[in-house]
Order: C-alpha cells, then sequence, then structure tokens
C-alpha cells in the first residue's frame, strides 16, 4: 500500500542574474542619500586622512562632506568660474582645483582663502593632481598644455605641449615622482617623465580619452574613452590588453574598489559596471537615475559617491553587521534545543521491546484535503491570503493537481461574490505570469463559462472582469509584437548566415544510385 | 519457404495471473492462480514462485480445492477438461473430459463428487449463452476419465467468476446475470428470479456485476455497475423478498466475498480500494486504500486470516487480518498499451516497458519475475475512469545503464500537450535510479524518438518530435554543484519536416535523423549537417545503423512498403527491396538486424546483415495482426549452434509482442533441451518453500560443504553424487500412494548410484544397497547415508 503522494510544487528558476558573491557584496549597500547641487558634479575625491571626507566640485563650488553628513562641512567658493578636479593631497592637508578661468587655485583644507594660485595657461584647467612626493602640481588644461608646477615657489617647473587637443584627463605616480600621464581629446595617451623633455610612451586610445586610472602595482594603465574602456600594460611598452564595451554611451569615469579587485566605469547611459579584473567579466551593475559624470570609492568601499549631470549627488553607504544582524533576527524562533532533541538520541537498552512506529509523514493541509477528496476546501485553502500573495507557485500547483484529477471545474463553482473576486484578484496577478498561463488559463476560461450567467450582478466583480479582459487584450498585442520582433531577426540571421550547399545524392533519382559525376564527399566514418 | 523445425516460437511468461479468482490453501502457505496454460503455485509468506502445474493445453479458467480433500485442487479449462491435482508436489491425478469449453467452476462441500461448471449451451454453438452444470465426476482408477453426464442447473448464466455462489451448507446457488438474480433450491429443484429495473432514467445503472452468499445465514450480496451493494434476504419465495443497499464505490463493484465466518464482507472496485464492511453493523466499514490498481478478484484464505485480491495490473496483493499487505506477487505488467518500446537494461539485463501507470517495470526474462517498478510520474494516481493520466511514452538507457532518460505526457482534451523529461541517475548506494534533472515542455509536441549517444566519451541524448526539432542534451559539468544537470545543447531541424525517428552510429560518431521522405546525417561532435539521403515515395518510418563489419550501412523502413540500405561511404543507395517493414531492430551484439513486416493482417519476420540482402532466417505468418514491438536480449551465456538458420539466435534472444500482448521468443532445441533439464532439478529442490531464510542459509550451507571438502581432501571427488541425489530425493519426497512398487524402484535407484559412484564412500554405499533386499531397511540406509555427508562438515569443524 503506497502512502499518498503530496503535490509537488514546482521550482522555478530565479530570473535574472544569478546570485554570486559579488552580487552579494555589492548589494549590501543602503538607499542612497541624494543630496542636490548646483551644476553637474564634475569630480569627486576622497581624502586619504582618517574620517575620509570628500570633495565634490559642481559649478563654481567645492563642497567637502563628511562621511556621513548630508550637509557640507566645509565650502570653497572664491571661483570665478567653473571650478574643476578638486583633489586633496595624499596627507589631506592641501586642495587643489583648476577653474575654467585658466587659474589653478590651492587651498588650505582648514582655510577659506587661495594659499596659492598659479597662473600660466591661458585655457580652462580641467586636471589637477599631486605628485607623489607632495611638493608639485600637474595641471592638463585646454590649451592644449600639461604643466608641472611648485607650489613653495609657486612657479612653473616644466610645459609640455604636445597634445593636438583639450587634456581632460591625467594621473601621477604613486611610486614616482617624475611620472604622470595625461589623456586627450586627441585621442592619445601620453606618459611623461618630469627628468625628460618629452612624452615617454604614447598609446592610441581611439577615441576622445575621459579618465584614466591606474593600478596600484602602477604596470597596468585603464583609460576611458567613448564607449571603450581598454586597458594597457605599461610594462610592456603600452601594449593593449583587453579593450571592454559594455557600456553604450560614452564613459566618464573610472575607479578601483580598495582591494584593487574590482574596477568600476560610469557612464553617460546611467549605468556603473563593476568589472572583475582578473577575467575583465562584468559582475555586477548598478542604475542611475540621470547619466554619471563622476564616480569615487571610499576607502573599504564603505561608500560609493556618483555625482550626476542633473547636479544631483548620491551616495550609498555600506550596511553595517549590526543591522544585518538585526534583519537575520526577524527570522522564526527556532524551538528550543531540549525539546527539539526531545526522545531522539534515545539508544534502546538491553531488555527493551522495541516497537517501532511507522514513521508518518506530513502533509501540508491542502494535500490532506486532496487525500480526502475536499476540492473546494483545497482550492480555498491554496487561494489562502499569505500563500496566494507570498507563494503563488502553490496555489497554481494545486489548480493544476484539480485540473489533473478533473476536478477543477468544480472546485471553481459555487463561490460567493467575495471569493470570487478574490479567485479574480489572484488571477489578474499571475495570468500573464509566463511560469502560470497554460494552467491560469484553463482555470480563467473555466471561470467565465461558470460564472457567465451573475455577470451584471455585482460591480466588483465586474470592474474585475473588464481588468482582466485589459489585461489579457494587452498581453495579446505584446505577444504579437514578440513574434513580429523574431521574425525581423530569423529573416536577418538568415540572411547573414552563410549558406552552405549540403550535398543530396540522388534525391530525384526513382533507384537512389548517385553518380560519381555529383561528387559529393562522403562523410568520414570512422570504423567500429 | 524454408521449414524450420528446430527453430520454434514460444510463450516465456509473462502470462496473466489476475485472470481468474486465486485460490489459498487450507494451511494458508500457498496461492494458486491461474496463469495461461498452467497453474502457478506461490508461496504466501515469500511472495516466491513454488512450482506450477502443467498439463492443459488451453487457457485455464478456474482453480478451487477439492472440498473432500484440501490437499487436491480442481482445474478447469477452455480446452474441455477438469484436472485433479496434488498442488504439494505438483503431481496431476486424474483428468476428466467434458468435451465443451469450460468457463467457470464451482464446487460446494455438500455436493461431494459434484463439479459445477459452466459450459457453453449444446445447442447454441455458435451463440453467446451459457449454462451451469451439474456433473457426477466418476470413481475410476484411470488417470483420465470421460464424464460427459451432464445434467443441467441454470440456464443463460453469466461465464465471468463470481457471477454464481453457493448459499448456506450449499443449498442453493446463486447466479447474476443482466438485471436478474436467479436461485436454485436443490432441495425443492425450484428457481426463483428476481428482476431489477434498468434504472438508466435515473442515472442508476443496476445490472449485476458479482455476487457473493452468506456462508452461515441466507443473505446474498450482490454487486451493481452503478456501485451499489444489494444484500438480498428472505428470497426463498416470489414476493416478499427484501433487500438492502449498502453505497461507497463510485466506480462498479467488480468483485464480492464473504469471510468464511460470515462476519464481514470484502469488496472492490476500480477506485483500488478494499472495503470491508461489518455484516451486522452495515454502516461501518474500514479500508484499505491506494492498492496500486483496479480490484478484480477478491480470494479469503479458509480460516480467514489471509485475503488476497487481484489487481487489473497483473498483480496478486495477499493482506493479513484486513490491515496488512503482507506479500505482493507481480506479474508482467500487460496495460492497454505498450508506448515506450521494449529496452533491454544494460546493468540488469531486464526487460524495461511500461508498467502500472505512471511507473516503468524492469522484468527479468530469465527468472520471469518482475524486479521492481520505478516510479516515473510521482504523482498521487487517481482512479477513476476517463480521467487524462500521465504516461510514460518514452524511455531510453545509456550504454551503460548509468543515466536512464523518460518522456511522460498527458493530452488533455482539445487543450495542449504536458510533456516532462526527466533524467535519472543510477544510485550505486540504492542500486536504482535518482531523478536528477526534469525538463518541463522539452518540446512543443509529442517526442517520437530518443536515444543516447552510444559513444563512452560523452553523455549526450537526442530527442524528436513532431515540432519540427531534433534536440541534444548534455550532460553540463558543474565542479561547484555536487551533481551535474542537463542541459539542451543543439537544436536542430531540416527545412521545418517533423522527424520521426533517429538513431545513432555504433561508435556514436553519427546521427541519422528521419525527416520524412529525408534522412539526415549529422556529426554530433560539430553538429554539422554531412549528408542527406532520400529515396522517395514515402516518409521514413525506422531508423538503424549496421554495426560491427557492417558499420559502413544505414538501413531505413518507410511508410511506402520499402527497405533501403544505404552505404554511408559512398552515400549511395546499396539495395533496397519492396516490404511493409513495421518495425526494424538491430541486434547489439552482432550484425543481424530483424524487420517484421505486416502483410494480410499477420506478420513474418526477416533476420538479415545489411551487407547481403539475403534473410538468414525467415518465418512467414508469425502471428496474427502487427508486431509492435521487439528487442534482441542478450543471453546469459553463448550458444554453440553451428546450423546457419539458428546461428542468429547464438548471442541474443529475441522478444517481441504480438498485438494480444503475448510475450514470445524463438527458441531452439539445444536450448529447450537444457531448459527442461535444469527445470527438472529445480522443480526437487523447490517443494520447500523458498524463504529467504533458507536461501541464505542453504546457498551458505552448500559453500561451506563444498569449502571443507576442498581443505580436507582436495584430490576427493565432490562426495554429492549428482544423479544419485536426485533419484534419493524423489524417493524420499514422492507420497508413498503414487510410487511404482518397491522391487521396481531398487533396481533403478541402484543403478543410479552404480553410474556414478567412483569414490570410496559411494560404492560402500552400492555395497550396502545391494545386500538389504527389504524396501524399508534399504531407506532407513539412504536416509543413514545422506545424513552422514551433511554432518560430516560439522564434525570437522
Amino acid at each position: 500500500m503506497a502512502s499518498f503522494k503530496s503535490t509537488k510544487i514546482p521550482i522555478y528558476p530565479k530570473l535574472g542574474e544569478k546570485v554570486t558573491p559579488d552580487t552579494l557584496y555589492w548589494k549590501n549597500y543602503k538607499a542612497p542619500v541624494q543630496i542636490k547641487e548646483f551644476g553637474a558634479v564634475t569630480s569627486i575625491d576622497f581624502s586619504s586622512l582618517a574620517p575620509h571626507n570628500y570633495a565634490v566640485t559642481a559649478s563654481t563650488r567645492i563642497h567637502i562632506y563628511g562621511p556621513f553628513s548630508t550637509e557640507p562641512v566645509k565650502t570653497f567658493t572664491r571661483f570665478k568660474d567653473t571650478a574643476y578636479s578638486g583633489k586633496f593631497r595624499s596627507d589631506g592637508q592641501l586642495l587643489v582645483a583648476g577653474c575654467e578661468d585658466s587659474m589653478v587655485r590651492l587651498f588650505d583644507v582648514s582655510g577659506k582663502v587661495a594659499l596659492r594660485v598659479f597662473k600660466g595657461h591661458t585655457k580652462g584647467v580641467h586636471v589637477t593632481d599631486f605628485t607623489s612626493d607632495c611638493y608639485h602640481i600637474l595641471t592638463g588644461s585646454d590649451d592644449y598644455t600639461c604643466r608641472l608646477w611648485d607650489i613653495p615657489n609657486s612657479t612653473e617647473l616644466t610645459s609640455y605641449k604636445e597634445h593636438t587637443d583639450y587634456i581632460r584627463c591625467g594621473i601621477t605616480s604613486k611610486l614616482n615622482r617624475d611620472i604622470f600621464i595625461t589623456g586627450s581629446y586627441d585621442h592619445t595617451l601620453r606618459m611623461f617623465d618630469a627628468r625628460v623633455e618629452k612624452s615617454v610612451m604614447t598609446m592610441d586610445h581611439s577615441q576622445p580619452v575621459e579618465s584614466v586610472l591606474l593600478y596600484p602595482s602602477e604596470g597596468l594603465l585603464v583609460s576611458a574613452g567613448g564607449r571603450y574602456v581598454k586597458v594597457w600594460d605599461l610594462l610592456k611598452g603600452g601594449q593593449p590588453l583587453v579593450s571592454l564595451k559594455n557600456h553604450h554611451k560614452t564613459v566618464t569615469c573610472l575607479s578601483l574598489s580598495s582591494n584593487g579587485q574590482r574596477l568600476l566605469s560610469a557612464s553617460l547611459d546611467r549605468h556603473v559596471k563593476i568589472y572583475n579584473t582578473t577575467n575583465y567579466k562584468v559582475v555586477h551593475n548598478f542604475d542611475y537615475a540621470a547619466s554619471i559624470l563622476s564616480l569615487a570609492l571610499a576607502p573599504d568601499d564603505e561608500s560609493i559617491v556618483v555625482g550626476m549631470t542633473n547636479g544631483v549627488l548620491s551616495i550609498k553607504h555600506r550596511k553595517s553587521p549590526e543591522e544585518k544582524r538585526e534583519m537575520a533576527g526577524k527570522q522564526r524562533m527556532q524551538p528550543v534545543y531540549r525539546i527539539f532533541v526531545k526522545g531522539r538520541n534515545y539508544v534502546p537498552k538491553k531488555d527493551d521491546f522495541l516497537v517501532s512506529k511507522p514513521v508518518k509523514s506530513h502533509l501540508a493541509k491542502y494535500d490532506k484535503q486532496l487525500k480526502k477528496f475536499n476540492i473546494s476546501k483545497a482550492l480555498d485553502t491554496a487561494l489562502e491570503s499569505w500563500r496566494r500573495n507570498r507563494k503563488p507557485e502553490i496555489t497554481v500547483a494545486v489548480m493544476k493537481e484539480l485540473d489533473r484529477r478533473g476536478t477543477l471545474k468544480n472546485a471553481l463553482a459555487g463561490r460567493d461574490e467575495q471569493n470570487l473576486s478574490q479567485l479574480l484578484n489572484f488571477l489578474i496577478g499571475n495570468v500573464v505570469d509566463p511560469r502560470f498561463t497554460p494552467v491560469l488559463v484553463t482555470a480563467t476560461e473555466m471561470i467565465l463559462d461558470i460564472y457567465q450567467a451573475v455577470v451584471g450582478q455585482s460591480s466588483v466583480v465586474d470592474r474585475q472582469l473588464v481588468r482582466l479582459q485589459e489585461l489579457v487584450e494587452r498581453e495579446v498585442d505584446y505577444q504579437q509584437d514578440l513574434l513580429e520582433v523574431l521574425g525581423m531577426l530569423d529573416t536577418l540571421f538568415a540572411a547573414s548566415l552563410p549558406r552552405k550547399e549540403v550535398p543530396c545524392p540522388g534525391s530525384s533519382r526513382s533507384n537512389g544510385l548517385a553518380e560519381g559525376s555529383l561528387g559529393a564527399p562522403g562523410p568520414q566514418l570512422k570504423a567500429a | 519457404m524454408v521449414e524450420h523445425a528446430e527453430i520454434r516460437m514460444v510463450h516465456r511468461g509473462g502470462s496473466k495471473i489476475n485472470f481468474r479468482e486465486p485460490v489459498i490453501t487450507n494451511d494458508s502457505r500457498f496461492l494458486l492462480c491461474a496463469a495461461g496454460e498452467s497453474v502457478n503455485v506461490y508461496s504466501t509468506s515469500t511472495e516466491e514462485y513454488v512450482h506450477d502445474l502443467q498439463g492443459h493445453t488451453d487457457l485455464v479458467t478456474g482453480v478451487v480445492l477439492n472440498p473432500s480433500n484440501h490437499l487436491q485442487v480442481y482445474s478447469c479449462s477452455a480446452d474441455g477438461t477438469v484436472r485433479l491435482w496434488d498442488f504439494t508436489d505438483a503431481i496431476l491425478i486424474k483428468t476428466f473430459i467434458i468435451g465443451y469449453p469450460i468457463y467457470s467452476i464451482y464446487v460446494s462441500e455438500k455436493h461431494g463428487g459434484v463439479v459445477f461448471l459452466v459450459v457453453p449451451m449444446a445447442d447454441y454453438k455458435s451463440s453467446e449463452l451459457f449454462q451451469l452444470v451439474a456433473v457426477h465426476l466418476p470413481h475410476s482408477g484411470d488417470q483420465e476419465v470421460e464424464a460427459r453426464e451432464l445434467s443441467a442447473v441454470l440456464c443463460d448464466v453469466s461465464p465471468h467468476a463470481g457471477a454464481a455462489s453457493f448459499g448456506r451448507e450449499g443449498e442453493y446457488i446463486a447466479s447474476v446475470k443482466g438485471l436478474q438474480l436467479e436461485v436454485f433450491f436443490f432441495k425443492k429443484q425450484k428457481s426463483y428470479r428476481f428482476s431489477l429495473k434498468s434504472g438508466m432514467k435515473k442515472g442508476a445503472k443496476n445490472a449485476f456485476t458479482c455476487v457473493s452468499c452468506h456462508p452461515k445465514e441466507d443473505c446474498i450480496a450482490t454487486g451493481h455497475e452503478d456501485g451499489k451493494i444489494r444484500m438480498w434476504r428472505n428470497f426463498n419465495q416470489k414476493k416478499e423478498y427484501t433487500y438492502s443497499t449498502l453505497h461507497w464505490h463510485h466506480g462498479a463493484v467488480n468483485t464480492l466475498c464473504f469471510t468464511p465466518e460470515g462476519t464481514n464482507l470484502l469488496s472492490g472496485g476500480i477506485e483500488s480500494v478494499l472495503v470491508h464492511w461489518h455484516y451486522t453493523q452495515e454502516n461501518q466499514k474500514d479500508f484499505l486504500p491506494r492498492l496500486g490498481a483496479a480490484i478484480t478478484h477478491i480470494a479469503v484464505s479458509p480460516d480467514g486470516s489471509l485475503f488476497s485480491t487481484s489487481h487489473s495490473d497483473n498483480k496478486i496483493t495477499i493482506i493479513q487480518s484486513c490491515v496488512k499487505v503482507s506479500a505482493v506477487i507481480q506479474g508482467l505488467v500487460k496495460g492497454d498499451g505498450v508506448w515506450t518500446n521494449l529496452i533491454i537494461d544494460p546493468r540488469s539485463k531486464a526487460l524495461v516497458l511500461n508498467g502500472k501507470p505512471g511507473h516503468l517495470q524492469f522484468y527479468s526474462l530469465h527468472r520471469d519475475k518482475q524486479l521492481y517498478n520505478l516510479e516515473i510520474v510521482q504523482q498521487e494516481y487517481i482512479h477513476e475512469e476517463g480521467l487524462d493520466q500521465f504516461e510514460v511514452v518514452n524511455a531510453a538507457f545509456d550504454a551503460r545503464g548509468n543515466w536512464l532518460a523518460t518522456v511522460e505526457e498527458r493530452r488533455k482534451k482539445g487543450a495542449e500537450l504536458e510533456i516532462t523529461l526527466k533524467l535519472w541517475a543510477y544510485d550505486e548506494l540504492t542500486q536504482s535510479f535518482v531523478l536528477n534533472t526534469t525538463v518541463t515542455a522539452p518540446h512543443e509536441d509529442q517526442i517520437t524518438a530518443m536515444f543516447f549517444s552510444p559513444s563512452p566519451e560523452t553523455t549526450m541524448l537526442v530527442t524528436t518530435s513532431l515540432d519540427g526539432h531534433f534536440k541534444a542534451w548534455l550532460l553540463a559539468d558543474h565542479s561547484d554543484a555536487n551533481e551535474g544537470f542537463w542541459a539542451c545543447d543543439f537544436v536542430g531541424g531540416y527545412h521545418l519536416l517533423k522527424p520521426g525517428c533517429c538513431s545513432f552510429s555504433a561508435d556514436g560518431s553519427l546521427l541519422s535523423v528521419g525527416f520524412q521522405e529525408v534522412v539526415t546525417v549529422w556529426s554530433p561532435a560539430s553538429w554539422e549537417l554531412l549528408t542527406t539521403l532520400s529515396q522517395p515515395p514515402g516518409a521514413i518510418r525506422d531508423l538503424c545503423f549496421g554495426r560491427l563489419s557492417c558499420s559502413k550501412y544505414l538501413l531505413g523502413a518507410s511508410t511506402k512498403n520499402q527497405l533501403c540500405c544505404w552505404n554511408l561511404l559512398t552515400c549511395s543507395l546499396e539495395w533496397s527491396t519492396p516490404m511493409d517493414v513495421s518495425l526494424l531492430q538491430a541486434d547489439p551484439l552482432s550484425e543481424n538486424m530483424a524487420a517484421f513486416c505486416s502483410q494480410s493482417g499477420s506478420s513474418d519476420l526477416f533476420v538479415f546483415k545489411p551487407s547481403e540482402p539475403r534473410p538468414l532466417y525467415s518465418q512467414k505468418a508469425l502471428c496474427t495482426g502487427k508486431v509492435q514491438h521487439a528487442v534482441f536480449a542478450p543471453r546469459d551465456q553463448m550458444l554453440e549452434s553451428c546450423e546457419e538458420r539458428t546461428q542468429w539466435l547464438n548471442r541474443s534472444q529475441l522478444y517481441f509482442f504480438t498485438q494480444h500482448m503475448d510475450l514470445l521468443t524463438f527458441s531452439t532445441k539445444t536450448e529447450e533441451d537444457r531448459l527442461l533439464a535444469s527445470s527438472k532439478q529445480l522443480m526437487v529442490d523447490d517443494s520447500v518453500a523458498v524463504t529467504p531464510f533458507y536461501l541464505l542459509l542453504g546457498k551458505h550451507r552448500g559453500q561451506q560443504l563444498e569449502k571443507q571438502e576442498a581443505l580436507t581432501n582436495p584430490m576427493a571427488e565432490r562426495t554429492q553424487l549428482p544423479q544419485g541425489s536426485i533419484a534419493i530425493k524423489e524417493l524420499l519426497h514422492t507420497p508413498a500412494h503414487v510410487l511404482p512398487s518397491a522391487s521396481f524402484l531398487c533396481a533403478m535407484f541402484v543403478r543410479s548410484l552404480l553410474i556414478s559412484s567412483s569414490s570410496a564412500r559411494a560404492s560402500l554405499g552400492c555395497i550396502l544397497c545391494q545386500r538389504s533386499s527389504h524396501w524399508m531397511e534399504m531407506e532407513a540406509l539412504v536416509v543413514h547415508t545422506t545424513k552422514k555427508q551433511v554432518s560430516l562438515p560439522v564434525m570437522w569443524s
């Protein structure tokens, strides 16, 4: 005598991306804090000093925010035109910024007035940076030149005029005080050595370069321009390593996660993509509301700060471990250990008489009712609100089981207004779900069949029926559109594939004997 | 046409054991049931087959215990004889020749020496009218007795078993047919008829299906088609009879049975629930649900301790005191259709086909026993007529038996088809198949063929479907997960034609798919279409690659009566012949192919090699109807036949199903001789019920014996004298009344010892035996010597 077999609830594959350690890591951020700036946020830079304040350059101001503040802790407003590229020195004491009015200003973080003003560029300065010895400043400008300045004397040390278009990005080496790299709209990246008169290395990005980034080891260089992110091997003389094309608009900013294992790229297409730096596959993706101009990560990835063209600064903070624990605590309490193991670890003694009790298998409530052929009750149980909302697959599986037993119609019939509207609500919610459509369409047909006589008696049910009709009509239109697209794609594929002639010997001949002149090459047959 | 006297077509097992009500012996040790042309004896405690009673030449239609001797049993058959058997030793005692085909048999204790038989009415030979007759069995010493004195008791009775029953102390007999219950009183020699209205208007179906009489009281229980049970009382008059109604079954009541004391009434029907009504409190009832399939017969042992239910899936269940199923005797399930082809499991060499609904059965051909059922659908089976159930329609094993693929489908009226593809991995630990992957809706339409690639490197499955595609499924390697799962690797098609069949070459390097009229040949390594072959007109029905030396040939059978053989090296047609091939089957161990052709209502068989279009063996008019399923099963031992015509049977045996679901095979003379010899040897051994304990210990004993001998006396030959011991056992176990005279036996016995004796001990026995002249003395000696042989190892150890 076999035991009752419970209704099988199919396990549907989770749609969307798979859960990887990366998605778990990058999903572990709180909802973003949004701050409205005066203009497009062009640059964000984190201070390497302990509270890790960050400087946000937007319009004619530079705001400095604390790690958890939504109000700026400090503001620099002494710019006559749009400010660019506010950057902290590695000791966090000084801040340098370029400006559209071609002047470069150096501030003390605690002061208000510029300590130094470097004049010499003839056009707006978009790039500023400190060298690794902290005594010089690198600037790049729209006058096609990049220059090195001495901070104590505020004098220009060298000027390189090799680029043939605007210089919009640059970075200094953290290991060598003389080496820096600039990227320009003339599609090239140039590496300079301050001890040498000319550039020492040139790489062709073939798109206007928007951002450059050096790996902590400084063996690899990453550049972004156009839709491409390219990685160059500096130790091999600037050989291109990979070219990534994952955005569909210009990539504007690059950043490395703090352990250097992941590379982030932000783009005007409103996405931030995260790459694994070993295989350069996209492991995660963030969506934002507007085109992104700047992106920065706090040390240890504590927060992700993104600046957008509409002037919104979005800050995501990592969830703290306490909050995580709070979430876990919400789960149901397990029974106490003592009760849980009660009598389970009892070992029968020598003279004990052992009575084996058949193990009773637990059945769900709807299964118990199905076992007794209480079909309407089983359907009621399956339609209970939490089950209906949380686990529609159970409701659908019970419906399918009833259909298999040929009793779905009986179970659906004889319901009052409230019950029926509940049922219709469920259908409206799930009938277009491709996982459930085959079962629910039959159920819908049956319901319409059974209750067509009472249409017009209840306004609630009528409204739901109209909604259901609209839903189905919309779905049919949608499917139609999809089919059309599929047809178009098929034609495209068919046209693009090379046509291969398949030898077909003697298909037209009645005796099927192939002539030698057909010249069909026989298949290679491996003799057994 | 050549005559083949040496190759014979034989029934090989799989007979119906649920055809008639089984009989449980008085001591409840054995269960006897009619199985085809013989009566099988099973042990009730171990469900093992003990032996069979062979002798009838047609279907056995009834088995009853002899009421005057509980060690004997009557059996009746459609061959027109009633036979009396001693079932413990499988000895035919007497044969009574009646002369008419018999449909059922009834006996009663009160009517000693009389059996009641259902035979066709003499004057209506052709029509479907039957009568119940009483036959006085003559007392005579002869083995074969003619008993032609028939006295009619009732006319126009139903030929079904269970449609008649003896009442209290055999005073009356009740019989039902259609809408009428007829009770015949032997004392008054008068019968009463009670009719029911058809009741069709009210939705009731009042036709009788079965009847059972209370053994102690005047009460008749009748079952009806609408599931009602009526209890008739006061029926010894025409007017004032009464009946009460019990109703639980929703389908027809198939069978009814009172327990021997009359305290309970058992009933069963399509619901596969054994219902247990309390006679005195009729509204109380117990149930034994989910017995697996519709109940067709119920039998109760004479002491009431055991019940047995026969089921429509060729199964007999033995139930202890109405609560516990203690044993299940399962024959080959032959449902209304075998959708899967016959397959041989590479591991167990068992025949695999559809079993119970939603199951695959593994059936051992060598032992004629079902090994186990594998549940495929894994859903609660609802026993109800007219319900669309999931059915297993396709199954395939990979070459080593590690993977099993099954397809189940359910076609709803007017709705879309539900198909599920399941892949099962063999688990060494549990020795069974474990579900690995379930693919819902693998194709949009019916799956027509499914095969695993035979190449050992890749595990690949190919399915072809009527939706115009064939799909290749591969086992995805997943190092991080503990086990891999199957995923679709390739979808192929050819000009939107519907593929009907596919076949892999023996080494798995080529795949051929038949797209209606066109055969496409693909390379599974690169999924490149290598070539197409076609031979219009007629769609390709069956494809088969040659094997071994003929691996360059591809055979295809088309619907328009053509069998074609292509040479794959030249891509040209080698030969073709006009025949309507219904089934093409390749022998996995040789080059041979078997083609079943249907011609004018009967089937022919041709066995040939693809290299030469001349049949090795052919048999016309094999059976009526089309042969749909056949398989080559590898033999345990190879036969050493050199004759050209029987050579094809050396390595494997061809089994096939006829239209009437009879499992047939071909056997040669030498093989039959060998089988006969082995069965003789077995028969004596099995007179003791084979319990698991016996199997365990008896085997162990034998091994120990051999080991001991090998240790102590390596040069000595086996002390067991194979022929002598059989003779001894035969002497000891056969009842004395059937033995010939002692003087005749003694000479034979001594001779048997002389022939095989070479060791000292045996000759000693001979001398001893020769000296003794008295029978009893000799028996004592024999017992002594055999005892000594057995006790020796004990002494040594």
